[in-house]
């Protein structure tokens, strides 16, 4: 109950946004965010029913492209773990 | 844009595991408060990748854990009014009250709904205008705001069969309590969805009166090895203070319009947590103004009196002193299909996720 999912907005009626979230989709009142201007596309947190914030996808995608630079190392650990048939992380 | 993959993505988890590793040269212990938190801690097998110096303790975020026995008890008397309807969210259906559940009391009749939202439980109450309607409203600062919402669409539209029961508490009286009984932590995970409501703000308190540290975490293994790492550095630096991990979700002033939305609807009132007792201004209740929703004055019953479970530790689990294996009922007596304590019970609760993940 506690959880709250980030999902995409596919299509807002009245002050509903209708999201999906992998197979399912979902009505979720925009009541708590009218300023956010939330436009479909957009990605949004929802709580019980409620988007309670929109997500900042430039802050999503700063703190991921910092590691970029790993991508390699992650290779790497796949080449290992299917060597070792075994889980690393 | 794929969120989830990429917060798994394991490079990055393994980069900060190496991370914290290079800079943590003294012990470390710190509490993740929220249950969402412990149970992606436990599922990612978190600790594991951590070094000896750091230690993870769950706290009291779990708000099915922390609600009273007394509470699931009137809820259980409500159940069995004739002409009232309970609507509640899944998690609450299976915690023991003294002598009966809600499921329990389901199955020999009573209308009891499980609903995703309060918006549901208001529309069943359009729908059987002949029944009282009574709506379980628990959790934090990030569900509150939704019962919050929920009150004034029901006086706006004059909804006058519907009613929320609220037992919705607030996080930093319990994160302060904690520490002022002395438990020893280091640093808080904080609360990722908490704070998206309420912003970092209320913990600016604990830095400064207890010298020591907040990151507001995701939830996400990467959001959580981040976080981790953002505490060791503070503790081996020295210089606690409230970050946000957490800033593709998380605004320095959380949502506002949900806050307001808050006060508007609740006022603040001394509130009982399970390990932690009565703590001041810890528990919302409906303002007199919106009386006509509150089902504590609105809904009479009789409860029978509360007893607490017998062998259960469940309230030091919540304090972060012992852990679920430390319960001689652990997976023995106590486990989901069967819980004794409400730890068991919820999928946040911290005997849950060790049982799923880390018996
Ligand atoms: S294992 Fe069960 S009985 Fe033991 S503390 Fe957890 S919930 Fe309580």
């Amino acid at each position: 109950m506690c959880l709250s999912i980030p999902a995409r907005v596919d299509k807002i009626e009245d002050n509903i946004a209708i999201c999906t979230v992998g197979k399912s989709s979902y009505n979720t009142s925009l009541e708590l965010i009218p300023n956010e201007n939330v436009q479909v596309g957009d990605y949004v947190l929802i709580h019980t029913g409620f988007a309670i914030q929109k997500l900042d996808t430039e802050e999503a995608n700063n703190i991921l492209s910092t590691f970029e630079e790993f991508k390699e190392l992650n290779e790497e650990m796949d080449r290992e773990e299917q060597k070792h048939n075994t889980r690393i992380i | 844009m794929k969120y989830i993959d990429e917060y798994r993505n394991k490079d990055i988890v393994a980069y900060f595991a190496n991370q914290i590793k290079n800079i943590s040269t003294k012990p470390i212990r710190l509490m993740e408060v929220c249950g969402g938190h412990t149970m992606s801690i436990q599922k990612f097998g978190l600790p594991f990748l951590l070094p000896d110096t750091v230690e993870l303790v769950s706290g009291p975020g779990c708000p099915v854990c922390v609600t009273s026995r007394e509470y699931i008890d009137r809820a259980v008397a409500y159940s069995r009014v004739e002409d009232v309807i309970i609507t509640t969210y899944g998690d609450l259906i299976r915690v023991p009250g003294s002598s009966s559940t809600l499921e329990k009391e389901k199955a020999s009749g009573a209308d009891i709904r499980i609903v995703y939202s309060i918006l549901d439980a208001m529309l069943i109450a359009k729908e059987n205008k002949n029944n009282r309607v009574v709506f379980l409203g628990i959790g934090f600062e990030t569900t509150a705001p939704s019962s919050a919402a929920g009150i004034l669409k029901a006086s706006t539209a004059a909804l006058n069969n519907f009613f929320v029961y609220s037992a919705h508490k607030v996080m930093p009286p319990a994160m302060e309590t904690l520490i002022d009984e002395g438990i020893q932590i280091d640093g808080y995970v904080g609360p990722g969805h908490v704070s998206t409501i309420t912003g970092k703000g209320i913990y600016e308190n604990i830095p400064a009166k207890f010298n020591m540290g907040v990151v507001i975490s995701g939830f996400e293994p990467v959001d959580l090895m981040q976080s981790i790492f953002m505490l060791v550095k503070q503790f081996e630096t020295n210089d606690p203070k409230v970050e946000i991990q957490y800033s593709r979700v998380v605004k320095p002033e959380g949502n506002v319009v949900a806050q307001q939305m808050l006060e508007e609807i609740f006022e603040f009132r001394d509130d009982w947590w399970r390990g932690l007792g009565i703590l001041k201004n810890s528990g919302l209740q409906i303002r007199s103004k919106y009386e006509k929703y509150d089902a504590e004055k609105m809904v009479s019953v009789e409860v029978e009196e509360t007893i607490e479970p017998k062998g259960c530790i469940c309230g030091l689990i919540l304090r972060g002193e012992k852990k679920p294996k430390d319960c001689g009922l652990f997976g023995k007596i106590c486990t989901p299909s069967d819980p004794v304590g409400a730890c068991m019970v919820s999928s946040e609760g911290s005997c849950h996720a060790y049982y799923l993940y880390n018996r």
